[in-house]
């Protein structure tokens, strides 16, 4: 194979628009955040590279890409143990065009503690043949809400320099659709089943990116891969930011919320149109602010969905939609309205 | 256990003398040796070692980024990123901390990270007890670390040093874990004799800054096998039955160089400092002639060549060996060493339930293929930090005497100083 370089910009034609990532020592400068849908086609390569084994409509490997278009240079990616990391390195493949770690299933938060602290010790003693290396964390919402909170509060109370982005396909989906802390209230998993009892999970989900903002880092934000413009532009702020930050980037699951292979996207705009999943950022200085889709829906209420129109495509809720649940429907979309009601209070760019 | 020397290279008037205890030796040795990220959380006994090291980095002494996690689960995680991350790492623990790092210690030695941990040995839970016994570094034995167990604050010292140069060696690629017993050494003070800084970063090398190269398809050249945004590389991948044992036999295989490195590192280190304990991977006293022998792991050791010196001055024929390479186990020089003996009593500070004591297993494989086989008998002794006493000790070899006579064993499992 002959020797890789650093993507090409604009990419020839009749070039690979797949390549490894290669900064050569002494590498400097920044990579343009590129927001022009065309030019980013022509411009960007991607950091996971096509090959990996997700599942035909998994959005965290879309997640992945945008995330990494907004890349700044050299980048480090630490993973948690779950579907993105098992799906796309079975040795002796791999998609990663990064150096990328994966450690264990709880510590995704602590191995970038120790990755950080590495990158800051090798530049004070003139080995670091870069000026900055950026370290990006990916984990599911079983090692982020659950598993892997101990490491995400430590590290985060600590103030290393990450990025950590969590995908939320809201259950433990790479050992086959278990209740997670990420699981929203009613939904149908292995372990929350729908039963002649128990109509799915009883417990609301976690308010994990809340949480986060609780901590005081510099910088949490949501996402969806809909909202793809949005998500880049939040990723690069957290990774520009000194200090701690992190992205809540909701990742609709074909096979666990059991919706179409075509619809990830589709589902994830509804998430965002119907409240349940609004977009929002926090800074120190500036508090809550809607993003996107959110704050128009705050400046326009018209706009906002029911939560049917969120339900209505995925297997996991359909026992909502009998005659008979009516009454758990509306508990839902009471549920989603107190959520988005408490966020509009809080959020700084809301209309009062 | 030190012994003379011609002339080392650093004589001992140019070494420091200093009185700290077994904690603080092991901090000292780590600011010496360059570790570049420290990650660690308090547990006693081993607390004294963060403590110590945390005053390098507030008084600006050292370079290393201090981390203060919040487990020993994110202690050993973090050291594993940084190591892999092209870093020199170290930390410390003891029993349920090491415990609570089990998962991470397959991880590390399986990446094949240099990486240093100080034990400072402590019974596990429950009842909770904060003293000092192996049931600790007992648990991790098969998680594919090197494990060096020292008998004084001296060779705490100068074992943690070594354990760098073991680790980073490229024949072994495998982390370290250096066990010195909890309160016995870990809080005792002794006078020790320390090297100059610049002698220990040449004994290293300086910096870790030459990595092992490998061989990925996706590159012409061989490439250094760290997170490198110059050449990218997966750690950690899923590998399934097509790859999975493949790797396991590479970890078989560096084990079996690990006790020729530790034997030339020892041997480097009393060229330069005029002390080696043994051969590095075991230290025998009176094993010639005797026909009693016994193994001990630790600060015992100390104790129990104490007693043969006494037995020996009598006139009877007995001897010990102190293991000091614990994993990868010496089966082969153990049993080269224990031909002919009599009997072997096996001190363990700490059992497998249901089983014997850890190395008394290790030690009846060793002798299993020698034609002529000494008798075994396994003491387990001090669970808890219960003291080993010269008389207890003085009394095991009496009882092993007499078997040597009647050739007849009672009881192969024994428990010494233990209430009725």
């Amino acid at each position: 194979m002959p020797k890789q370089t650093l993507p090409q910009v604009p990419i020839k034609k009749g070039e690979p628009a797949y390549k490894l990532w290669i900064f050569e020592p002494g590498w400097k400068g920044e990579l343009p955040l590129i927001l022009n849908p065309r030019q980013l086609a022509e411009q960007k390569r991607p950091a996971l590279l096509p090959g990996h084994r997700l599942c035909a409509g998994c959005a965290a490997p879309i997640i992945v890409k945008l995330a990494s278009f907004a890349f700044r240079g050299p980048t480090i990616v630490v993973n948690a143990t779950g579907c993105l990391e098992v799906a796309t390195t079975i040795f002796p493949y791999t998609s990663w065009a990064v150096p990328w770690i994966h450690n264990a299933f709880e510590n995704a938060a602590s191995t970038g503690s120790g990755v950080e602290a590495a990158i800051k010790a090798l530049k004070k003693t003139g080995r670091l043949p870069y000026e900055h290396v950026d370290v990006v964390i990916f984990g599911g919402d079983g090692g982020t809400f659950d598993i892997g909170f101990q490491a995400l509060s430590g590290a985060a109370e600590r103030g290393h320099d990450f990025l950590y982005i969590l995908y939320d396909n809201e259950a433990y989906m790479n050992t086959g659709i278990q209740r997670s802390g990420g699981t929203p209230p009613f939904a149908w998993t292995t372990t929350s089943p729908v039963g002649k009892v128990i109509p799915g999970k009883q417990q609301a989900k976690k308010p994990i990116a809340d949480i986060m903002v609780a901590h005081r880092i510099p910088y949490v934000a949501t996402a969806t891969p809909a909202h793809w413009l949005d998500l880049m532009k939040k990723v690069r702020k957290g990774i520009e930011v000194d200090g701690p930050a992190f992205i809540h980037a909701l990742s609709p699951c074909d096979r666990g919320w059991r919706h179409g292979t075509e619809l990830a996207i589709e589902i994830a705009r509804r998430a965002v149109d119907t409240c349940y999943f609004p977009l929002w950022e926090w800074t120190p200085e500036t508090g809550y602010m809607l993003t996107d889709r959110s704050l128009a829906i705050a400046r326009n209420p018209s706009l906002k969905q029911p939560i049917e129109k969120f339900v209505e495509v995925q297997g996991r809720f359909k026992h909502l939609l009998k005659p008979e649940n009516r009454e758990l429907l509306k508990k839902f979309q009471e549920y989603v309205d107190l959520v988005w009601e408490d966020l509009l209070k809080r959020a700084a760019n809301a209309p009062k | 256990m030190t012994e003379a020397v011609k002339t080392p290279k650093i004589p001992p008037e140019k070494q420091i003398l200093m009185t700290v205890n077994g904690d603080e030796a092991v901090a000292y040795a780590a600011k010496q040796s360059l570790v570049d990220v420290v990650a660690a959380y308090p547990i006693t006994p081993q607390t004294i070692i963060v403590e110590k090291f945390s005053e390098f980095v507030a008084n600006g002494e050292v370079h290393t980024e201090f981390v203060p996690v919040e487990s020993e689960h994110s202690a050993m995680s973090a050291c594993v990123g940084a190591a892999a991350a092209g870093a020199r790492a170290f930390t410390a623990t003891a029993a349920n901390g090491l415990a609570l790092m089990w998962e991470i210690l397959y991880i590390a030695a399986s990446l094949r990270l240099p990486i240093v941990l100080a034990v400072a040995n402590r019974a596990l839970s429950a009842p909770i007890n904060i003293h000092n016994d192996h049931s600790d570094a007992y648990g991790m034995r098969d998680s594919g670390w090197i494990q060096i167990f020292v008998e004084n604050v001296q060779e705490a010292y100068d074992t943690t040093i070594q354990a760098f140069k073991i680790a980073e060696d490229e024949r072994v690629l495998l982390p370290v874990a250096v066990n010195l017993d909890g309160f016995f050494l870990s809080h005792t003070l002794e006078n020790i004799r320390m090297l100059p800084d610049e002698e220990v970063h040449k004994f290293l090398g300086g910096y870790r800054k030459t990595y092992p190269k490998v061989k990925v398809d996706y590159f012409d050249e061989e490439v250094p096998l760290i997170l490198n945004p110059a050449r990218p590389l997966s750690f950690g991948p899923l590998d399934l039955y097509d790859y999975y044992y493949e790797h396991k036999m590479h970890q078989i295989e560096a084990m079996k160089r690990v006790p020729e490195v530790v034997r030339e590192v020892n041997e480097k280190w009393y060229e330069l400092t005029g002390r080696k304990y043994g051969d590095g991977v075991l230290v025998p006293y009176g094993v010639e002639d005797a026909d009693v022998v016994v193994t001990v792991l630790g600060s015992t050791g100390g104790t129990v060549r104490h007693i043969v010196k006494k037995l020996r001055s009598r006139g009877y024929k007995v001897g010990t060996i102190r293991i000091r390479l614990f994993r990868p186990f010496p089966h082969k020089e153990l049993a080269e060493l224990l031909k002919g003996v009599k009997v072997v009593g096996v001190m363990d500070r700490g059992i497998s339930f249901g089983s014997y004591g850890p190395s008394f297993l290790d030690i009846s494989t060793a002798l299993y293929d020698l034609k002529e086989r000494p008798l075994l008998v396994n003491y387990v002794y001090g669970l808890g930090g219960r003291d080993a006493q010269p008389e207890m000790i003085e009394k095991m070899f009496m009882e092993l005497l007499e078997i040597a006579k009647t050739g007849e064993v009672k009881e192969k499992l024994r428990f010494l100083g233990v209430r009725e």
